[in-house]
């Protein structure tokens, strides 16, 4: 009988040495005469234990990790291949990991299940179903789907995405366009890279929908060039998906159009703002636009476009598939359905978390992630990337949604979680936020050029002792203008770390001794 | 394995360069993908690339320059025989990435954006490689390396530069 066995191919897994582990398995299979079906699935989202082998039984898949090279022949030796759990790193059926277990899955219900690639495994677990529902639907049954999902935009700004797609909808019929928005810069993020790894598929179906719900015929994913792996498996998806059918000029035969392109990012944050991603797509430097007009009336080359995050998209095929209504049926107040959570840091139990809004940050940090990875207690965790406040103990009662996290001035924004633990020095980390800004300022107004270098400089000198308080007043000066002069959010927010740690971590913004920032490495 | 930086880094002729501008030049917006594709092939973009790209995708010359350092991605001067991204965004700085970082730099000798003089390394910054629950993390060339130690490091490194390259 055939056995088969999983190892996942995402990039956390592969940096963690999965391909090793693959032929290691293979050899061993090999040696003991085994016949076995080596399957190179996408993760499951426990990068905690990448690479997480799993084995086929007759009751379920069962779990290994994080299996290292060396933790092979061991493994073999307490029964891998028969589903043996007489191993320490033995994790039982899959499907019973409590950090699984107690998810709720929508978008990524197939990541780490299937073959990445494989179409006949994206179809077998309701992939493109929501597809062939769209194709027999009118643009505006499409549109009035997604608005009854109340799904808003997962790439920062949680705009809601039928409203949108309604005005690309409304302009007059022409060259259109979908934007995928898959730079996916902020720190603590990896569930795009997930989707396109992983389920790629998915974004594929949830892109060529909105096609049809807009009439664009035309979609590019903008993705970063931080992610040769993506950009590898998500381009052989897309031409399996082309040879299938599923893109080109006669989508499953119903006469309708839709091509797709990956075009590379080159090392810009700004670019995940939408209007300078255009810019960058259009072939220039990436300064960021005034608004209006908004890119869904003149965007990309001066058509109505539609720039939409990988997990905005990755929503629809199941809100076509399931009804917007199920979808809806999660989440709290206006903040519907889940979010794609990502635990980072130092954190025990890294990894995505797909969870309805409105589970506490206190939750999420210690039933998911189980605390620090150091051991030591945990001191501020920052929200949302490099523009979301450091968010101190007095703030992790709070439910997860995006009118609550707003009032205290939190950030969701893409759903990036990232603990730290009691050695960091905060005053460093309201440096590096200046710091970031002045490097990856697009320009072209003076508040985010010159006030993220000054920033820097300031705070320096505050940690040097030097003329402290009348220097920690200039600094919140600076915010401020920072904030109300900056043309974008890349200015407007970058202050928002630093204010956090002037108000609730005070104490690491005084002169100090130079002593080590950050944990230790693990 | 991982897979070496082109091997053919540093030496190009104007042909080769017209030919990959060339084969972009119809793609709207080409000025990206075009970039790419000769740093892919020769390693690096060449300061003779510009006029070409400028005269075929009709821009100034002042404009490539332009768009050329506007993105960190794109260097002007060829690398080394690997490149070593250090990730220095904020997940990756909670589990340590600063004391990594200067290690790095002590163990190649270089700072960043600078060449080792044996040209063996190239060492650059990188905010996030979308690896943050299980950092801090290591880009050499295209393979991306998790739970990075100064150990670790100094292991990878006796590794790539015992590593005989294929010749082509
Ligand atoms: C500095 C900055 C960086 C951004 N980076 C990203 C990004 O990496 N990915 C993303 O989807 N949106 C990013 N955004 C938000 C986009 O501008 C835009 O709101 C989003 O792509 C719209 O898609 P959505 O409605 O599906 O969220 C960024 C915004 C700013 C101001
Ligand atoms: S705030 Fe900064 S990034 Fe945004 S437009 Fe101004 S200079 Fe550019
Ligand atoms: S300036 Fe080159 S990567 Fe930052
Ligand atoms: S912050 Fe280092 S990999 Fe994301």
């Amino acid at each position: 009988m055939t056995i088969t066995v999983y190892v996942p191919r995402d990039t956390t897994a592969l940096a963690l040495g999965a391909d090793e582990v693959a032929a290691l398995i293979e050899q061993a299979a090999n040696g003991r005469g085994l016949d076995i079906k080596l399957i190179r699935n996408g993760s499951r989202g426990l990068s905690w234990l990448e690479p997480m082998v799993e084995v086929a039984t007759a009751g379920g898949r069962m779990a290994y990790g994080p299996v290292e090279p060396g933790d092979v022949a061991d493994l073999v030796d307490a029964g891998l291949f028969e589903g043996g759990l007489d191993h320490p790193l033995a994790r039982g059926l899959t499907d019973e990991i409590p950090y699984l277990k107690h998810q709720q899955r929508l978008t990524f219900s197939r990541i780490g299940l299937t073959d990445p690639l494989s179409i006949d495994d994206y179809r077998a677990h309701r992939g493109f179903a929501g597809l062939e529902k769209a194709l027999r639907m009118t643009s505006q049954g499409i549109v009035d789907e997604v608005k009854a999902s109340g799904l808003r935009g997962r790439g920062g700004a949680a705009f809601p995405t039928a409203i949108k797609w309604q005005t690309v909808h409304d302009e007059p019929q022409g060259q259109k366009t979908i934007v995928c928005n898959a730079d996916e810069g902020d720190s603590g993020t990896f569930a795009d890279r997930l989707v396109m790894e992983c389920d790629p598929y998915m974004l594929i179906e949830g892109m060529t929908i909105a096609g049809l719900a807009v009439g664009a015929t035309q979609g590019y994913i903008y993705l970063r060039s931080e992610y040769p792996l993506a950009h590898r498996i998500f381009n052989d998806a897309l031409g399996r998906a082309y040879r299938a059918g599923y893109l080109g000029n006669d989508i499953l035969g119903s006469g309708k159009a839709f091509d797709l392109e990956v075009r590379l990012g080159a090392g810009a944050y700004i670019c995940g703002e939408e209007t300078s991603l255009l810019e960058s797509l259009e072939g220039r430097r990436g300064l960021v636009r005034a608004k209006p007009p908004l890119p869904a009336i003149e965007g990309l080359f001066g058509r109505p476009t539609v720039v939409n995050n990988v997990l905005s998209l990755a929503a629809v095929p199941f809100i076509l598939d399931q009804g917007g209504q199920a979808y809806a049926d999660y989440g709290m107040g206006r903040s519907r359905g889940t979010l794609a959570l990502q635990l980072a840091g130092n954190v025990k139990r890294g990894g995505l978390v797909e969870l309805a809004f409105g589970v506490t940050l206190r939750e999420l940090m210690e039933d998911f992630g189980g605390g620090t990875l150091s051991g030591r207690p945990l001191k501020a965790v920052q929200v949302g990337g490099p523009l979301g406040a450091y968010l101190p103990e007095s703030q992790w009662d709070n439910p997860i949604d995006y009118e609550g996290f707003a009032a205290f001035g939190g950030v969701v924004g893409h759903g990036g979680v990232v603990l730290f633990d009691d050695s960091v020095d905060m005053g460093e980390q309201a440096r590096f936020a200046m710091e970031f800004c002045g490097v990856e300022s697009c320009g072209k107004c003076t508040p985010c050029r010159i006030g993220a270098v000054r920033g820097v400089e300031v705070i320096d000198r505050i940690r040097a002792g030097d003329a402290a308080e009348a220097n920690l007043a200039l600094l919140a000066d600076l915010c401020e203008t920072m904030v109300d002069g900056s043309l974008c959010a890349m200015g407007g927010m970058t202050p928002f770390p630093v204010q956090s740690v002037m108000k609730h971590f005070p104490n690491d913004l005084t002169p100090r001794q130079a002593q080590p920032a950050g944990g230790k490495p693990c | 394995m991982s897979h070496a930086s082109p091997q053919t880094a540093g030496a190009w002729t104007p042909a080769q360069i017209q030919e990959v501008v060339d084969t972009h030049k119809s793609m709207p917006g080409a000025m990206l993908p075009t970039l790419h594709a000769i740093q892919e092939r020769f390693g690096y973009v060449p300061e003779a690339a510009i006029p070409i790209i400028a005269e075929t995708l009709r821009h100034t010359r002042a404009e490539v320059h332009g768009i050329i350092s506007f993105y960190h991605h794109f260097r002007t001067q060829p690398p080394g025989r690997h490149v070593v991204q250090v990730c220095r965004a904020e997940a990756c700085q909670a589990v340590g990435s600063r004391q990594l970082e200067a290690h790095v730099k002590t163990a190649l000798g270089v700072d960043y954006h600078q060449t080792s003089l044996d040209r063996e390394f190239t060492l650059e910054p990188v905010y996030c490689l979308g690896n943050c629950a299980c950092g801090p993390s290591v880009r050499v060339n295209d393979e991306v390396h998790g739970r990075m130690t100064a150990a670790k490091f100094d292991r990878l490194v006796e590794r790539l530069t015992t590593m005989v390259l294929e010749v082509e």
